[in-house]
């Protein structure tokens, strides 16, 4: 039976950009990593319109966690205080495509070390792997801006995606990140609407929209994964018509999140499931749902997680199914 | 897709006779597509018109039920491809296999696992909803026992999947009674298949390898007098069942193309848990009414459960929690006291991070009609009364010995008017509830 075309083309597309910068282009990344590019929403249209794959990144943790499940530690146990091992590790056995370091350990009440660490971290993260990095930092406003400039400072001209800023806090990390070459994350709690304004904010001070990615806020599956999930839909369908404030390839923060919920922690939960099962299952859970509605970078910390996770990627995103 | 005005106008007899009640037929007519009147108020309308508005009043994904009593389910009725743009309506019901070939204990602790899949979330019951009973024996006499002994076993709506016409007439005598969904009909057996079902008043699914073999074929079940059906593309790599799903959903909803016009059901089986988890949530997401899985591991089967709830909740109606005082841990008469607003999100990351700080609390949850604390605040829900009279309802005072209040940080300006309210002491809390470990560890001990 003949059945009706369905022509939906759309005048925008998510931006396409590439993080990481090789020995040609002034940097010493072995290898550069591409977002963005959808021409649909997800699974709309052809298998071409999906753009570019979406890609793990996994986090690395610039101090040893002290509140991390015992499943969550197993895999990491030898290099947790180590960050270029832990890197590597996550690079070479878990096949991480890029590295986030997530700057805890610089937050006044989680250890307030000084931006002389932070710097080495970020050097020894550099040269252990060649795959581009995230510097995330701690989540303080004034020791983000006190640290961070330093961070993209050590890492000057390797075209990291560095972050994060919001509307009442972007200006320092924006002019540094502009003059260093880095790329940018802009956040919003939930707010799509402060998700725009903090990209029409960035871009006054001469920050190029094509640099930006958005980060919507996480929620994890069972913790208001819906909201998220609705927001980063809206996004795509912004982009797709032709909103150039909301073009952004967007990033999630599945592995903190998910390993906030209790189904992925709690020991003794009679009738769910060993807990080293279940919070691997809960990040894979909350990151291949965030996946349905449009992820370009998720960054994830559980090995099993991301093997499922990148599996699954492999079997719908690529050209041939 | 709903006719206008001008398009039931055409179908109407034209004669302005006034019988409606209304001045003229091109009145009538906009009272019908606003829904204001109904066509039999027009004496002499022609039967073909009455069919026409009859099938475009027709929802486009039609409504699928199965299953009895207490345990039966509904699929389809959906009507976006995006939930922010209403809602979806039917849960995905998620099916457990259950393969004909096993027998006595076995089949027994297979049910019980089944059996064992009912959670309880946020004071919701989540689990399980139906058994897929699979003829992977081949044999329409297995099935046939295996039926009737998991209509026996189990409570649940059952599905049957067969694609032998002996068997599934077997298997539909045995669970006869319970209104069963069978699957399935294909081109071959649509005739034989179609008949068992009209005869057991079942609903069935079409199975076909493309869109356009299923839209076929649900025009021939249709035409054999079958009109609840589900569709189950088969065949088809994940890539290329996900970009269909999506490709029917649209076909359905925004094309009004009626021989796609039903819900679908999925199956799972490939892979261990961890990869049918994965496929599972993007089934829930993007699209499968039904979908079977073969894993029956809890740790895989609660997320995706919990994903269903998720995206199936209105995202019009924020998600509230009970207004009352939740303890978190052991705490005693010496434990701190802190409020937050009833809006799940907001609670539930309170309550995470509390726990978080392994000191034992209390949390009074107001209730600010599902809004977080800044919005219950600018709104006028979160004052110094509503705090004062939650306190007084929960019978706050005869918890803890002292009188200390922590408050939310975004609310700091309130401490004078609710330290009037309600003579506590009261301490202001972080912003940012992820500062609540370090807070209460540092101000409570």
């Amino acid at each position: 039976m003949p059945v009706p075309e369905v022509t939906d083309s759309f005048a925008g597309s998510v931006n396409r950009i590439t993080l990481g910068a090789t020995k040609d282009d002034g940097g010493t990344r072995s290898s550069t990593v591409t977002i963005g590019g959808a021409k649909n929403v997800v699974y709309g249209g052809l298998v071409e319109d999906a753009g570019e794959t979406p890609v793990v990144a996994m986090d690395v943790l610039d101090s040893k966690p002290e509140d991390w499940p015992e499943a969550l530690v197993e895999p990491y146990k030898d290099v947790l205080d180590k960050p270029g091992d832990w890197a590597k590790k996550c690079v070479e056995e878990f096949g991480a495509d890029l590295i986030c370091v997530k700057f805890d350990g610089i937050h006044p009440d989680k250890g307030d070390k000084g931006a002389d660490h932070a710097v080495k971290v970020t050097e020894e993260v550099l040269k252990a792997v060649g795959v581009p990095l995230v510097l995330w930092g701690c989540g303080n406003n004034e020791k983000d801006n006190e640290v961070m400039p330093k961070v993209s400072g050590a890492a000057k001209g390797e075209k990291c995606l560095i972050g994060i800023v919001e509307e009442d806090n972007y200006k320092s990390l924006t002019a540094i990140a502009l003059a260093d070459g880095h790329f940018l994350i802009t956040a919003a709690p939930l707010d799509i609407n402060i998700a725009k304004q903090v990209n029409i904010l960035v871009s006054d001070m001469g920050f190029p929209l094509e640099r930006i990615v958005t980060f919507q806020s996480t929620g994890a599956l069972g913790y208001g994964i819906e909201y998220a999930y609705s927001i980063q839909e809206r996004q795509r369908l912004a982009a797709l018509s032709g909103d150039k404030m909301m073009a952004m390839p967007v990033i999630c923060d599945v592995g903190y999140e998910s390993w906030r919920a209790k189904e992925a922690k709690m020991e003794d939960a009679p009738g769910w499931g060993a807990v080293a099962d279940r919070g691997p299952m809960w990040e894979t859970a909350t990151a291949t749902c965030l996946l349905q509605a449009g992820a370009d970078i998720i960054r994830m910390r559980h090995p099993r997680a991301v093997a499922t996770v990148k599996r699954f990627i492999s079997k719908v995103w690529k050209n041939k199914g | 897709m709903a006719l206008t005005g001008l398009d039931i106008f055409k179908l109407l007899p034209k004669t302005n006779c006034k019988k409606c009640g209304m001045p003229t037929c091109l009145a009538f007519a906009m009272a019908l597509a606003q829904k204001r009147a109904k066509l039999d108020d027009c004496p002499d309308v022609s039967d073909e018109a009455k069919n026409k508005l009859a099938a475009a009043a027709a929802p486009p994904m039609r409504k699928v039920v199965f299953g009895s009593g207490d345990n039966q389910v509904q699929t389809g009725q959906e009507t976006v491809l995006f939930r922010h743009e209403e809602k979806f309506h039917s849960p995905t019901i998620l099916a457990a296999r259950v393969s004909d070939k096993l027998t006595g204990d076995d089949f027994k602790q297979r049910i019980e696992a089944v059996n064992a899949l009912q959670f309880e979330r946020v004071g919701e019951k989540i689990g399980i909803k139906a058994l897929a009973v699979v003829n992977d024996s081949g044999s329409a006499k297995s099935f046939a026992s295996a039926c009737s002994a998991a209509k026996e076993a189990s409570d649940l709506a059952l599905v049957l999947v067969t694609d032998s016409a002996d068997a599934m007439a077997g298997g539909a005598a045995a669970v006869k009674g319970r209104v069963s969904l069978l699957a399935s009909a294909t081109v071959e057996t649509v005739e034989a298949m179609a008949k068992i079902a009209k005869d057991n008043g079942c609903p069935l699914v079409a199975k076909a390898g493309s869109i356009e073999a299923l839209a076929d074929l649900s025009e021939k079940i249709k035409a054999a007098g079958v009109e609840d059906i589900v569709l189950n593309l088969e065949g088809l790599s994940r890539q290329e069942q996900m970009y269909n799903a999506s490709r029917m959903r649209v076909l359905s909803l925004k094309k009004v193309f009626r021989p796609l016009g039903y819900p679908t059901i999925s199956f799972v089986s490939e892979g261990d848990a961890d990869t049918q988890m994965a496929a599972a949530i993007s089934l829930i997401c993007k699209y499968s009414g039904i979908i079977v899985i073969d894993t029956v591991e809890p740790w895989a089967v609660l997320p995706m459960l919990t994903a269903v709830m998720n995206i199936f909740t209105d995202p019009q109606k924020p998600v509230q929690v009970e207004p009352k005082v939740y303890r978190i841990g052991e705490p005693n008469e010496n434990s701190p006291v802190m409020f937050t607003t009833n809006f799940s999100l907001t609670y539930y990351t309170v309550e995470s991070d509390v726990e978080a700080s392994r000191v034992p609390s209390y949390i009074l949850v107001v209730d600010t009609e599902g809004t977080s604390v800044l919005t219950a605040y600018s709104g006028d829900k979160l004052n110094e009364k509503t705090v004062a009279d939650a306190m007084t309802k929960f019978d706050v005072e005869k918890l803890v010995k002292h009188r200390k209040l922590i408050i939310p940080g975004y609310v700091a300006v309130m401490s004078g008017k609710l330290e009037e309210a309600t003579n506590w002491e009261i301490m202001v809390g972080p912003r940012e509830c992820s500062m609540l470990p370090k807070y209460l560890q540092e101000m409570w001990n």
